[in-house]
């Protein structure tokens, strides 16, 4: 829509729920919002879509929410692209928000685009900074381009609204607050719910499913395990510290490990609070994938490997030496 | 079957270096291949051809040069490749490349089915295949892991954060595609040779109905204001032999701080 025909006001988050529970991220975008909104001095929405809700929805306002636009339905049980696509874009023209972020889930970035296109406005994806222009109150949209190596800032200047995605851990949980708000659950077209699409059948694996792109902590591997099985010992130590496990392109390649472990510009670009690389030289497509990280460690044996030059702490040394003497100090730490 | 890809040209991330200095990539001289991505959608393609009948068409958006990435899905088996290409396309963010795209599907015909990659590496934003599907109103399946396409519909695993979702959806429709999909294939001899001398349909904004206000940067709801390039310096602390036991203490201390544990 192009913003000189429209009177567009607000800040709108659309919420995840997974399961009948809502996922952290909604709060995350609900605190990001109620900063950008207090600067516009103007209000926050929250769309929330599901079957049932187990959660409470106050904590929505405690964390800065003033609305809840609630959208239950037995369709909505299951993610539906198609579905969800259509519901937003008619909340969108129906309320229409000058500003809209989502999650930069599966979800998010699935049907978020699709709303792009249909209500004809700018997309940017992943933001990992978002401010108000000071001058002219536009959102100033930042995101990691090229692999972290630059950070551009993007803005949507002729069209409303104004969108972003945001992976999940980009901004912190807020603070609740004591103050409320109004839930409203919008009457919408039985149309909205009819779908080409029909979800046959979901499977719950925790494992090779999670996205490591949510862990706070990572312990990569790479060809310095020599074998697959010492994936083991990346693991255990992921495992203990509740990580994820990365792992780089040659070892992936060679099926050590699956493709969703896959660290780099070709995997998957993650920026933990710690980021261990054990037995990963450190190809600038890895490097991409994993330099915006808060703590970088890397063991390698190679004391010339590209990968030091990226670390807070380098150990240079036989990794299958190492990773299990750092398991076990931990291990009894915790004791 | 009438089945298209949507493939995209990118920079070799394994060419790029680093300019030690400014801590960027140097992408001067550096080789272009095609989006990883999408030669796993172009082997769903060809292997859905194989099983199925019919064509598969590949189109790319990007300049004149673009035209390896389309002569290697040639030789990789694909029937006709598509350029589509103008000036007026340069600068385009997601939505002006999707509004380019749509166009250039809308005046090919009708698809039964289009893949593309998930993402591309350079751009990363995994927007074009939804924004695509959009425009040409089909439905879309996203992060597709299998496919398997019978009596009119599709049915596809799609791998999401907590597993995998399992959807049948009507064809026409565009999928997007994970590298776990398959094995791309290789390009063969005779294929590479008779690649290099097709005929490429090259398209530009007048064939497609596009004037300078739907396309490229003019077309672009979004823009790019402002590149900085932030310095992630790290004074590395570095530790060996006799002094690793220093150095997991650092790290011990290190996954304190964080509050790791």
């Amino acid at each position: 829509m192009l913003r000189k025909e429209t009177k567009s006001t607000g800040v709108f988050v659309c919420g995840e729920v997974r399961r009948g529970k809502i996922h952290s991220v909604t709060k995350e975008l609900i605190g990001k919002a109620r900063e950008l909104a207090d600067k516009k001095s103007t209000h926050v929405s929250v769309i929330l879509l599901c079957e049932e809700l187990a959660d409470d929805t106050h904590s929505l306002f405690r964390c800065g929410a003033d609305r809840l636009l609630l959208v239950k339905n037995k369709q909505l049980k299951y993610f539906n692209q198609e579905i969800f696509a259509k519901i937003i874009s008619y909340l969108i023209n129906e309320y229409l928000p000058e500003i809209v972020l989502a999650p930069a889930t599966t979800d998010g970035r699935t049907y978020l685009p699709a709303v792009a296109a249909l209500i004809h406005t700018g997309l940017t994806a992943d933001c990992t900074g978002l401010d108000i222009d000071p001058e002219n109150g536009l959102l100033l949209q930042t995101r990691p381009a090229i692999g972290g190596n630059v950070m551009a800032t993007i803005k949507t200047p002729d069209y409303v609204p104004q969108m972003s995605t945001v992976r999940p851990r980009t901004f912190r949980v807020p603070d609740e607050q004591d103050r409320d708000g109004e839930i409203v659950e919008p009457q919408l077209p039985d149309k909205l719910f009819e779908s080409s699409i029909e979800v046959m059948e979901m499977e719950y694996t925790g494992g090779d499913g999670t996205n490591i792109q949510d862990k706070e902590i990572i312990i990569s591997g790479g060809k310095g395990l020599k074998k697959p099985e010492n994936f083991a010992i990346v693991r255990e130590l992921a495992d203990l510290l509740g990580g994820g496990v990365g792992a780089s392109r040659p070892t992936v390649e060679a099926k050590w490990i699956s493709y969703p472990h896959q660290v780099g510009l070709s995997g998957k670009v993650v920026s933990p609070k710690f980021y261990l690389a054990a037995g990963i030289s450190g190809a600038v497509q890895h490097l991409a994938g994993m330099q915006t990280a808060g703590k970088i460690v890397a063991v390698n044996k190679d004391p010339d490997a590209p990968i030091f030059k990226v670390a807070d702490v380098a150990l240079c040394g036989d990794l299958i030496d190492i990773l299990p003497r750092l398991t076990d100090r931990i291990r009894k730490e915790m004791k | 079957m009438k089945i298209s890809v949507l493939v995209k040209q990118v920079p070799d991330s394994d060419e790029i270096k680093m300019d030690p200095v400014k801590g960027t990539m140097i992408r001067e001289g550096v080789g272009t291949i095609v989006n990883p991505l999408d030669l796993n959608a172009l082997e769903a393609a060809l292997k859905l051809r194989a099983e199925a009948g019919g064509t598969v068409d590949v189109l790319s958006m990007g300049p004149q040069q673009a035209d390896m990435a389309l002569r290697e899905a040639l030789s990789m088996g694909a029937d006709r490749a598509v350029l589509l290409s103008d000036r007026l396309f340069a600068g385009a963010d997601s939505w002006a490349t999707s509004q380019v795209l749509a166009k250039a599907v809308e005046k090919l015909g009708s698809y039964d089915i289009i893949f593309a990659g998930e993402k591309a590496t350079d751009g990363e934003t995994g927007q074009v295949g939804p924004e695509v599907a959009a425009l040409l109103g089909i439905p879309l399946a996203t992060y597709v892991s299998r496919i398997n396409v019978k009596d009119g519909f599709a049915t596809v695993k799609r791998t999401i954060e907590e597993g995998y979702e399992t959807q049948r959806i009507k064809l026409p429709c565009l999928v997007t595609v994970l590298n776990d999909m398959n094995e791309p294939g290789m390009p063969t001899l005779s294929g590479k040779k008779s690649a290099r001398r097709a005929e490429l349909t090259v398209l530009g904004a007048s064939e497609l109905g596009l004037g300078r206000e739907d396309t490229g940067l003019t077309g672009s709801p979004t823009r790019v204001v402002k590149i900085d390039r932030p310095r992630i310096s790290r004074k590395t602390e570095f530790y060996s032999g006799r002094d690793l036991d220093r150095g997991i203490d650092r790290v011990v201390q290190m996954l304190h701080d964080l509050a790791a544990f």
